[in-house]
């Protein structure tokens, strides 16, 4: 198995990510940007796909781009107005600071990941023993066991707390 | 040139970055919501890519963007409650009228 | 019992403080409840006094043979407190008279009170008031006498304040407490004074160490230390210049006048200073002091007591008088006379003040004396006793003054005979103003006014008061006073013939006197007024001291006042006010930090990680710290 990733898939990927997410900070439409989250979640399931989390890339599909997305929809449907135009518009008074503390801080990281000595180097993988999915499985119901339950538990809790929330505890 | 980890750190750095952008700038809640959850994937991005290049033998970082999954699920629940009941009071779902803890 | 009696001293106090506790808590709304406590914990106490009394007097036990009982109360190092119960004649003989007379002016109190709406409040400060004073009689150290001293202060401070609706009441009751205060101001340096330079205040220890102590350091410092403890019993004895709040605590109700005036607090002073007389009379400068103090203060009190209108004011400076010539025994050495006179006193001086508040009891209150009259045959119960009283103060044999007078008189002669020419000439002037009170009310043209029922609870006490004034100098003298309580050797009591006669003769030639001034008229008393002038307005004016401390405080407290006012408005408020305002403007600057928009705080919290991640590039120079937090990978 090669172990080189082709670099203009992840190219391609990368910059169908960077492009839909700036749709998204850039439509004027809310919807639209929802709909723009579906394909930039699909490419980081991509992305996913490339390097050995197959099973993770369908987790994403089937999560965020399958349900987080169709719930957002959702509800901006239920507060929806007359029309959906310039329902995201961005603050202008805000444009120049955000970008110049957004943009230094990509630049300070982007820095730092280039320079860094400590990062590891492509060519040292181990390729992992058996498939993806049987590996999660057996540190999910084992050594995490007790995680697992616990974000049982969480998900419960979110939903009763959305129910209870959602509905208002002070209406019959 | 080969695909490193260095570019996906990069890529989901940019991404982190477009989500705090989109943070700052919206004022609808449903927006900055989404930018959210830009910023949760790339974090999740930073776990999956660390997994694969880091010379570890299990899968633990792909376990946590796992669970950090189940987390953003929850969240996103509770946080669609939130804006839906803040509508339903104030009738808006513009964050900058919602100042009542004004200073 | 005599035993049981001598070893738990410690509940003759306790008992009535419990009084305190029950009806202050639980009965103060139902008087009789609250009266029958307050009675019966008097009571009980009196009867362990009186045993304790004879346990002494047939144990063996003398002033130089105390019985001690000790129990320790605080210590850290360096400091040792105890508590306990020194008992010896002295304090038992103390014990018995605060005691007896507080449960007479107890069950006299039911009488005059009645009716009143805050009786159970009354009663409760009635046997704190005792429980001070007989916790004060048993003190074996300076510090526990200190705190039931302050104690006293304070319950004749609820006392005189008592009608505190009444504004006079309640000024009386702050004078009181502010002059007292001063005193103990003085005392309570003293006793601190005591602890550092003998690193002790108990009384026995003290007494042991003292004269080593003088034979090594002579006596400078203990000088000053004696006077700073004197200076306590002259603000609660009424001794000049402190005298002016006991006038004024007649304010409070008359029983509470005899209390104070009679039995409970400004014989506390004289108490402090017997307890401490071999301080005292260790240096004999002192002693001088002490003796002109109380000579000076016999005969100012008596001069002004000569020309005052009201009942109770006479008899307060009458006090006043009094109390100075106990000092004044004490001073010139006779300890033995100046408590033998604090024992008759406390029954006589009781017993007028109790006559006097029946007498006023009947006039509905009224206290000008030239508005009765002829009281004579309209209470003659009061009458009577009032006569034994004035006999008893003026020192006519063989009532109780007599031989308690004419002990101090001679005592007085062998040291100076100006301290005794004084004296002699203060007894004239009480047989004078005593016999005018009496006359004044008693005789002359009867008043119109309809007089009130004098209870039995009233008139019983006073008939044991009158019992008491007439027998307590006699007694006093057979059962040899001098050999139980007394300081050095045991003095032999020898009679004085020409100072008992003359004695004698000057309060029948007052009597005289008052009778045709204001009996048979014979002579105009307002035209001796006028002949006598400047005299005459001077008593009736108390020597303006009033008028000087006013116009002492008006200068000196109110100039520091200003001073103070000045300073405290322009620079501690000016300090005060640069502070709150330098944190409210820095508050208004941290509070528009607080928008209540999120998003500003995501803001401020994403420049602090970009600050922090230049810090650390520019900080760490290689980027693998960063990477790994600052710790190892």
């Amino acid at each position: 198995m090669n172990n080189d990733l082709n670099p203009a898939l992840f190219y391609f990927l990368a910059a169908v990510m960077l492009l839909s997410a700036l749709a998204i900070v850039y439509c004027r439409n809310l919807v639209y940007s929802a709909l723009f989250m579906v394909v930039c979640f699909l490419s980081i399931a991509g992305l996913y796909a490339m390097i050995s989390a197959d099973f993770l890339a369908a987790v994403q599909i089937m999560v965020y781009a399958g349900t987080i997305v169709i719930l957002i929809v959702l509800c901006i449907m239920i507060t929806r107005r007359t029309t959906m135009e310039r329902t995201n518009m961005p603050e202008k008074k805000y444009i120049l600071r955000a970008s110049v503390l957004a943009g230094l801080l990509f630049f300070l990281l982007a820095y730092i990941f280039v320079n860094s000595e400590v990062l590891p180097t492509t060519n040292n993988i181990i390729a992992l023993s058996g498939d993806t999915v049987s590996g999660l499985a057996d540190l999910l119901l084992g050594h995490y066991m007790l995680a697992f339950e616990i974000a049982a538990v969480l998900l419960l809790a979110a939903m009763i707390g959305a129910v209870v929330l959602a509905k208002g505890a002070d209406e019959k | 040139m080969t695909i490193g980890i260095t570019h996906f750190l990069i890529i989901s750095a940019a991404l982190f970055c477009i989500g705090l952008y989109g943070i700052l700038i919206k004022r609808n809640l449903f927006s900055i919501l989404m930018c959210i959850e830009l910023m949760l994937n790339a974090v999740n991005i930073n776990l999956v890519a660390f997994n694969h290049f880091l010379p570890t033998p299990n899968l633990s970082g792909q376990l946590m963007v796992l669970f950090s999954i189940t987390v953003a699920a929850a969240e996103v629940a509770v946080g669609l409650a939130l804006i839906f009941r803040v509508y339903r009071d104030f009738q808006t779902v513009n964050i900058d009228k919602l100042n009542s803890m004004k200073g | 019992m005599e035993h049981f009696a001598l070893t738990n001293t410690w509940l003759i106090p306790l008992l009535p403080a419990i009084a305190f506790v029950l009806i202050g808590l639980f009965f103060k709304r139902w008087a009789a409840i609250s009266a029958f406590i307050a009675v019966l914990a008097s009571a009980v106490s009196f009867i362990l006094s009186t045993f304790a009394a004879f346990a002494v007097l047939n144990s063996g036990i003398s002033v130089d043979a105390p019985f001690i009982q000790r129990v320790t109360w605080a210590e850290i190092a360096g400091l040792h407190f105890e508590m306990g119960a020194l008992i010896d004649p002295l304090s038992v003989m103390m014990l018995f008279v605060v005691s007896l007379v507080s449960l007479l002016v107890q069950i006299y109190s039911i009488g005059y009170m009645q009716g009143n709406k805050s009786f159970g409040r009354f009663f409760a400060y009635l046997s704190l008031f005792s429980a001070s004073m007989l916790g004060l009689n048993i003190a074996i150290n300076f510090v526990q006498m200190y705190i039931f001293w302050e104690l006293v202060g304070l319950c004749s401070y609820l006392l005189i304040g008592f009608y505190y609706q009444r504004i006079a009441a309640r000024e009386a009751a702050k004078k009181a407490f502010i002059t007292t205060r001063i005193g103990d101001f003085g005392l309570l340096i003293g006793i601190l004074l005591l602890q550092t330079v003998f690193g002790t205040v108990d009384f026995l220890e003290l007494k042991q160490i003292l004269p080593l102590y003088i034979a090594s350091y002579g006596t400078s410092t203990l000088t000053v230390i004696g006077i700073l403890l004197f200076i306590g019993p002259i603000g609660k004895s009424g001794q000049f210049p402190l005298h002016v709040w006991l006038p004024d605590a007649m304010e409070g109700p008359a029983p509470v006048s005899a209390l104070i005036h009679a039995a409970t607090m400004v014989v506390a002073g004289v108490y402090l200073v017997a307890r401490a007389y071999f301080l005292f009379a260790s240096v004999p400068a002192l002693l001088e002091l002490i003796a002109w103090v109380g000579a000076f203060t016999a005969f100012f009190g008596a001069s002004i007591a000569l020309s005052q209108r009201e009942i109770k004011r006479i008899l307060a400076y009458s006090t006043i008088s009094q109390l100075g010539y106990m000092m004044l025994a004490l001073g010139v050495g006779s300890l033995t006379a100046s408590l033998f006179h604090l024992f008759t006193h406390a029954f006589f001086k009781s017993l007028l003040f109790l006559c006097a508040g029946a007498v006023m009891h009947a006039m509905s209150e009224e206290a000008d004396i030239f508005k009765m009259g002829g009281l004579r045959k309209k209470i003659p119960l009061v009458f009577a006793a009032m006569t034994v009283g004035v006999l008893a103060i003026s020192g006519i044999p063989p009532f109780a003054g007599f031989f308690s007078k004419d002990e101090i008189l001679s005592a007085a002669l062998s040291v100076s005979t100006p301290m005794y020419l004084l004296a002699t000439l203060t007894a004239f002037m009480t047989a004078f103003y005593m016999s005018r009170l009496l006359f004044v009310v008693f005789f002359g043209e009867e008043t119109k006014a309809k007089l009130h029922n004098i209870s039995y609870f009233m008139q019983v006490p006073l008939v044991i008061l009158a019992i008491l004034s007439f027998g307590s100098g006699l007694w006093g003298y057979i059962c040899d006073f001098g050999y139980w309580i007394r300081f050095g050797a045991p003095l032999e009591e020898h009679m004085n013939l020409s100072i008992a006669i003359l004695s004698t003769l000057l309060p029948l030639l007052a009597f005289a006197l008052t009778w045709n001034i204001y009996v048979r008229k014979r002579w105009s008393a307002d035209y001796i007024a006028n002949k006598l002038g400047i005299l005459y307005t001077v008593s009736f004016h108390k020597y303006y001291i009033d008028e000087f401390y006013a116009l002492l405080c008006r200068i000196f407290i109110d100039g520091i006042g200003k001073i103070m006012y000045f300073i405290d408005i322009y620079i501690i408020d000016g300090i005060v006010n640069a502070v709150s305002g330098l944190v409210l403007f820095l508050s208004i600057l941290l509070g528009k930090l607080q928008t209540g928009q999120t998003q500003r705080y995501a803001a401020a919290f994403f420049c602090g990680v970009v600050i922090l991640l230049l810090c650390g590039i520019l900080y760490f120079n290689t980027i693998s710290g960063i990477v790994a937090g600052g710790g190892a990978l």
